[in-house]
């Protein structure tokens, strides 16, 4: 019993930090910044569904919410400044 | 609509929402429970098809059309993309010069680059026995590849990645999920039924036709989403358009 009592304070805390770090990501004015806070949301949502015993979901979490995504909108990010303001910004990615 | 109109309807709307929601929430089963009967029988059904997965069991036995349905969202996303993302008449290609790449960098994502291939691989292959399948190993062959232009730049990541082959693979990943469907019609059952030998269960060739429909998806997946990460990164880092003829950016 002690034990499931003290899965149910990880999941509780699991869930703490999905809703700081998804209230962080709608905040965030600057996309390249939303997209690294966005990230960090796809982490802890793989976390809160390891710890829900989603294994499976919790893969495809981390694969897609924290790198795919994250990185589509760096490159949309970067494609439309690099148009718009004509200067070559010269970063790598 | 004035401003200050489309906030009321806001609000009223959130009220609505927020009340229906709390009420239809209320109906829900608790949280965390010991009698789950959605997953008694979805595992009860799993074992009894040699399925040691569950949760492929479900999507790719029990509810595989839904998985269809899923594959096909995303063929169709990226058929959007390339045909969204081709290269118009006042678009330039630049060659994009090498960037600096940190020895340790490079030593770490030549030797991460083979691992993440095996890792995806093997996720692919084990959907049917332990977490993962083949979307989620697609995704990991298809991320791993990218560990070439990290570790080296663009051009290694264009040689590694053979476009043409791949838009097929696609393709046929797609397809082949479709065509597995007739099996199940061919025997005498249902579309998508699970008609195969169901093997032994927790052996790597059990399942009957979940480790056929994963390697289908994986090869669908990982292909796909190559292509459309290309379509980005060549948007991003080859094309510049004709008012700035630049030599491209640095990968």
């Amino acid at each position: 019993m002690n034990g499931a009592v003290a899965q149910d304070y990880v999941i509780a805390v699991a869930l703490v930090l999905v809703t700081v770090s998804a209230t962080a990501a709608a905040l965030t004015r600057d996309p390249m910044r939303q997209a690294v806070v966005l990230a960090m949301l796809g982490l802890c949502l793989a976390v809160l569904f390891t710890l829900l015993q989603a294994p499976d979901v919790a893969l495809s979490q981390v694969a897609v919410g924290t790198v795919v995504t994250p990185l589509l909108i760096l490159l949309t990010v970067r494609k439309v400044r690099g148009t718009s303001s004509g200067g070559d910004d010269g970063r790598r990615r | 609509m004035s401003r200050t109109a489309r906030i009321r309807l806001f609000w009223v709307a959130a009220a609505v929402f927020a009340v229906a929601y709390t009420a239809a929430c209320t109906g829900l089963p608790r949280f965390g429970t010991e009698v789950h009967p959605y997953g008694t029988r979805a595992v009860t059904s799993a074992l009894h098809r040699h399925t040691a997965n569950a949760v492929s069991a479900v999507n790719f036995d029990q509810r595989a059309l839904d998985t269809l349905g899923e594959e096909s969202i995303l063929f169709a996303a990226v058929l959007g993309t390339i045909v969204l993302l081709r290269r118009t008449r006042d678009e330039r290609v630049g060659q994009p010069t090498a960037g600096r790449v940190l020895p340790s960098t490079r030593l770490l994502g030549l030797v991460l680059l083979p691992v993440t291939l095996l890792t995806g691989v093997y996720i692919v292959a084990h959907g049917q026995l332990s977490p993962g399948g083949g979307f989620q190993g697609g995704v990991i062959l298809a991320t791993g590849l990218h560990m070439a232009y990290v570790a080296a730049d663009y051009r290694v990541l264009k040689r590694v990645r053979p476009l043409s082959v791949l838009d097929v693979a696609d393709a046929v990943g797609a397809g082949a999920f479709v065509a597995l469907g007739f099996a199940g019609l061919i025997a005498g059952g249902a579309y998508l039924q699970n008609v195969l030998p169901l093997g032994t269960f927790g052996q790597l060739s059990s399942g009957g036709l979940v480790p056929v429909l994963n390697a289908a998806v994986g090869v669908e997946v990982g292909s796909g989403l190559i292509v459309l990460l290309a379509s980005f990164l060549d948007q991003a880092v080859e094309v510049r358009s004709q008012d700035r003829s630049g030599s491209g950016g640095g990968t």
